[in-house]
């Protein structure tokens, strides 16, 4: 008795929340709509995805996502179509629609239905057809956003019935979205089609403005409500635009900021020319890598946290190498900046070279945490996540480094060694052991913008080779021997190329710039903060 | 007494380089025929370079336990020209006139070909140069066996346009020779096909370009016009991983923008996370998913003989793989290592290809390729979604204004790299 209660129980709960299930149809009947997938190429697939999703049957979308996925299989013996799961080299068939097992079948003796973008955008469009009336608003709110991508007319039915029964506010927004769309696409009276297009212009967004661009050429009150729909978005589209590069630019000058903030210690507080210290990155983003891959093959769940503690480890390595050539190379040659340059390049090749042994030629693969991967909308300026850590690590590094300089006993030894150094020695501090900190700290702080690089570029043994040019410019921009002026100059330069690029184009809004700092450090040959008193001039 | 001094150290110098010579000669004279490998192994381009080495090496390790070629033993003579181009040259005077190989295999990027052109015609000697590369050359000693633009980009933008119904081009590419005139050669192609100017999108960018968010940003503005839009990238090497990166943050799909790439490959591919890139095209004409025997026993063997099966095959090996096998054909057919031999045989000489069909020298000196579109995969891979029947590569392509008279034959009588079939004249442009 109570277990008969149960069961009714059951079938309301069913009945209650999934509506949907009513809609089946007999299993011969799905199974032969099935069977055609296997069979033709990429157009006889379309119309069999078409005819599949015209069944209207609640099995449908799973049966889709799968064949979307690569995960459906023709049983070349007899050209049946199941789901594949792979078993070693060999394939566990399951039947699509009763889902009894069909045995393992070796590779030769499959054959697994191709799909291509055409047919993904096929599949998108059926499922969101399917599952508009799912009883997950999120599922809904999918379907609603591919039904308009789509701009499916056969959907127009169903997405009535839809944003009848629908509650959530969002998801019925995006529903009457995809109603305009498919409206705009159908046979409707003019009028219709004119409140459909006022409604997607209400949405203003690139998507929108893309879909409106589509009906400009079209004649009569259609085509001047598209026309003048689109001269409103674009309008407002500018002034995102503008957002847009300022954030571009914003983001190139963190880059630059974190490769050069390192050099600007070297080269702008020691005067060391080090044409090694794009290697010192490098090395950092090849640390990043070791970290990930140990992390990857012992403790795979600390993934999320590996770029933390790749921090420590990048600083490490790129100060002891730092400190090393420092000691070994650069040492012998203070004061004579021309061998010193040659020197360290000769370094930077021999790092270079040795990284590729070690490690191969190939780039690696640093993989970007859950909580750095993909972005988000601000308004309609697409962020970032790396972009966005990016910046605040910079700005972080940057902060800690002023600090460090400021606040610190080994900060003002720094500042001493620098400004006089026959005067801190006569006071009692090792300037030898101090070159070498200075060193070690300027190329740790490379290390660290390997770890962030790794995110965005190649880990590759020539990583370097791409930041070194720049971030020289930067810290002789910035003014040589100024942190403050580095993080201005790379800010100013980061946003100068990005305002530059859409007008010019890559290669020459690059040259523009270039031209332009020889001409300000012809005006300014300190760059843009320079240091002034007695120690300049010595 | 200076005088004597001097005479006496010009006799022995003398003695001494006869001697040197004489050694060189008893090396020459040995039971090896000797191949030259012209690959960069250090500087930027070692990261695609240094696999073509290996693979040559491989192909020599496979034919000696054949038993070698008319009955002697293949010997490699490896050298690194360090991804210098004037370098390039120097070597491979190197390896022809000192360590006198029959036939050289090597160069990936066009400036190195050019680079070493000059020497292999004045020494005579046999180049195979494995990449795809922006065609407008047919040389005497040059075999080309990678993809000329019809073999590669012609195709790609067909499928774009039948499969996809794309009508509106990006052409994104690096500041150079190949994708400026692979470009060039596109958009007659698309002009011809009635596409207008307003729809094609031109972008250069610098060699290691690393900060795409403007451009990716353009492309998603240029790809909001109501009009199927797609990109055609031939962006060089290192660039391709940020790209691909920003196009995954930035939401774009396969789907929805679609980009086709001419330069991306497996060993590309190692580098990033395929998961957002899946959909995205790859034009090549071979890739590791290839189902066939000839392309299985490859594998196998190339991971046997690299000892790590992870390795990746790509199409530039594939292409070395044809060019060596056509080359060993050749000799064994005319019985020597004669350079002029050796030419004349090459020309229609068959040898399979990996991709289960066969791969023809023709009289321009390239060959006869099918040409694959792949999509790529969520594990690195591609999965072929177009085939297509052996094509027959264009070295004068016809969309070009200044090439489009032009053939090559170096059949005799003709022999002739840049005949113009409307002036009836050899060497010259019209």
């Amino acid at each position: 008795m109570s277990f008969f209660r149960l069961f009714t129980i059951f079938f309301a709960l069913i009945a209650g929340f999934q509506p949907a299930l009513a809609s089946r149809v007999a299993d011969t009947d799905l199974s032969s709509r099935i069977a055609a997938l296997g069979v033709g190429g990429f157009d006889d697939l379309e119309k069999a995805i078409a005819n599949l999703a015209a069944s209207g049957d609640d099995r449908v979308p799973a049966i889709l996502d799968r064949l979307g996925n690569g995960e459906l299989t023709v049983r070349k013996a007899d050209g049946l179509v199941f789901f594949a799961d792979k078993v070693g080299t060999d394939f566990r068939l399951t039947d699509p629609v009763t889902g009894v097992d069909a045995g393992l079948a070796p590779k030769a003796t499959v054959e697994k239905v191709k799909v291509n973008n055409r047919i993904r955008r096929a599949i998108a469009s059926a499922v969101g057809a399917l599952t508009l009336m799912s009883p997950d608003p999120a599922v809904r709110r999918t379907a609603a956003e591919a039904v308009m991508k789509s701009a499916d007319v056969t959907a127009l039915p169903v997405l009535e019935r839809a944003i009848a029964a629908e509650t959530v506010a969002d998801v019925r927004a995006a529903m009457v979205a995809a109603r305009a769309t498919a409206l705009l696409a159908s046979d409707a009276p003019e009028a219709d089609k004119v409140t459909a297009i006022a409604a997607i212009a209400d949405i203003g967004s690139r998507d929108a403005l893309g879909f409106l661009s589509g009906y400009t050429s079209t004649d009569g009150a259609v085509g001047d409500a598209a026309r003048k729909a689109v001269a409103a978005i674009e309008s407002r589209l500018m002034l995102w635009d503008i957002g847009q590069n300022l954030w571009y630019g914003l983001s190139l000058g963190s880059v630059l900021l974190l490769a050069a903030i390192g050099l600007a210690i070297t080269f702008g507080v020691m005067g060391v020319i080090n044409m090694a210290h794009g290697e010192m990155v490098m090395l950092g983003a090849y640390a990043t890598f070791t970290v990930q891959e140990t992390i990857r093959t012992s403790w795979p769940q600390l993934f999320d946290y590996s770029l933390l503690i790749a921090l420590p480890v990048a600083f490490l390595t790129a100060a002891l190498a730092g400190i090393l050539i420092e000691r070994l190379v650069i040492r012998w040659l203070y004061g004579r900046p021309l061998e010193t340059l040659l020197a360290t390049w000769g370094v930077s090749l021999i790092l270079q070279q040795a990284v590729r042994s070690l490690y191969g030629a190939n780039n690696r693969e640093v993989g970007n945490p859950s909580w750095m991967s993909g972005s988000f909308a601000l308004g309609e300026i697409q962020i970032t996540w790396t972009r966005l850590w990016i910046i605040l690590f910079a700005l972080a590094v940057f902060l800690a480094l002023i600090a460090l300089l400021k606040r610190t006993r080994l900060g003002l030894e720094m500042r001493a060694v620098t400004q006089n150094r026959q005067m801190a020695a006569a006071v009692g501090i090792r300037t030898p052991l101090v070159d070498a900190l200075i060193f070690g700290l300027g190329s740790g702080v490379a290390g660290l913008a390997g770890v962030a690089l790794s995110q965005i570029d190649n880990v590759s043994p020539n990583l370097g080779r791409g930041y070194i040019i720049d971030s020289f410019m930067v810290v002789v921009f910035g003014g040589v021997g100024n942190l403050w002026g580095t993080l201005v100059g790379a800010l100013t330069l980061g946003v100068a190329n990005k305002m530059l690029e859409p007008y010019a184009g890559a290669v020459l809004g690059k040259i523009i710039l270039l031209l332009a700092i020889i001409l300000f450090i012809q005006k300014r040959p300190r760059g843009l903060f320079a240091l002034k008193g007695r120690a300049v001039e010595a | 007494m200076s005088q004597i001094f001097d005479r006496r150290r010009m006799t022995l110098a003398a003695v001494l380089g006869a001697l040197l010579a004489s050694t060189m000669a008893g090396y020459a004279a040995d039971d090896t025929i000797k191949v030259g490998v012209l690959h960069s192994l250090s500087g930027t381009m070692a990261i695609s370079e240094t696999t073509l080495k290996d693979t040559v090496l491989y192909l020599i390790d496979e034919q000696n336990k054949k038993g070698g070629v008319l009955g002697k033993k293949l010997e490699a003579v490896v050298v690194d020209p360090a991804s210098n181009w004037p370098l390039f040259a120097e070597k491979a005077r190197e390896l022809i006139s000192q360590d006198k190989v029959s036939v050289v295999f090597g160069c990936w990027t066009s400036v190195s070909r050019k680079s070493v052109l000059p020497v292999f015609k004045e020494l005579n000697s046999i180049l195979f140069y494995p990449v795809q590369y922006e065609g407008e050359e047919s040389e005497r000693n040059v075999f080309y066996t990678g993809a000329a633009p019809n073999q590669q980009a012609i195709p790609a933008v067909d499928y774009l346009m039948k499969e996809e119904g794309v009508q509106r081009w990006v052409l994104a590419g690096t500041d150079y020779v190949y994708p400026r005139t692979t470009n060039k050669i596109l958009e007659a192609y698309l002009k011809a096909k009635g596409v207008s100017a307003d729809d094609i999108m031109i972008n250069y960018t610098p060699f290691g370009h690393s900060d795409w968010q403007s451009i990716v940003a353009d492309i998603k503005k240029f790809g909001s016009a109501g009009k199927k839009t797609a990109v055609v990238s031939t962006i060089n090497g290192d660039a391709n991983v940020p790209f691909y990166k920003e196009l995954g943050n930035q939401g774009i799909k396969a789907e929805d923008i679609p980009v086709v790439a001419f330069s991306v490959g497996e060993e590309e591919l190692a580098g990033i996370d395929t998961k957002p890139l899946v959909g995205h095209l790859a034009a090549w004409n071979y890739f590791e998913s290839i189902d066939s025997e000839a392309n299985a026993a490859f594998i196998d063997g190339w991971h046997k003989f690299i000892k790590n099966d992870k390795r990746t095959t790509n199409d530039p090996m594939e292409a070395t793989y044809i060019g060596f096998n056509a080359w060993v054909k050749a000799v064994e057919a005319a019985g020597t290592t004669n350079t002029d031999t050796v030419i004349d045989t090459l020309v229609g000489t068959t040898v399979p290809n990996l991709s289960g069909g066969y791969a023809t020298i023709m009289p321009n000196h390239h060959i006869t390729k099918p040409v694959l579109i792949g999509e790529i995969q969520d594990n690195g891979q591609f999965d072929i979604v177009s085939r297509t029947a052996p094509v027959v590569g264009d070295e004068w392509s016809d969309y070009l204004e200044g090439s489009k008279d032009l053939i090559a034959d170096w059949r005799k009588p003709l022999s002739c790299g840049n005949f113009n079939v409307v002036t009836g004249k050899c060497g010259g442009g019209s």
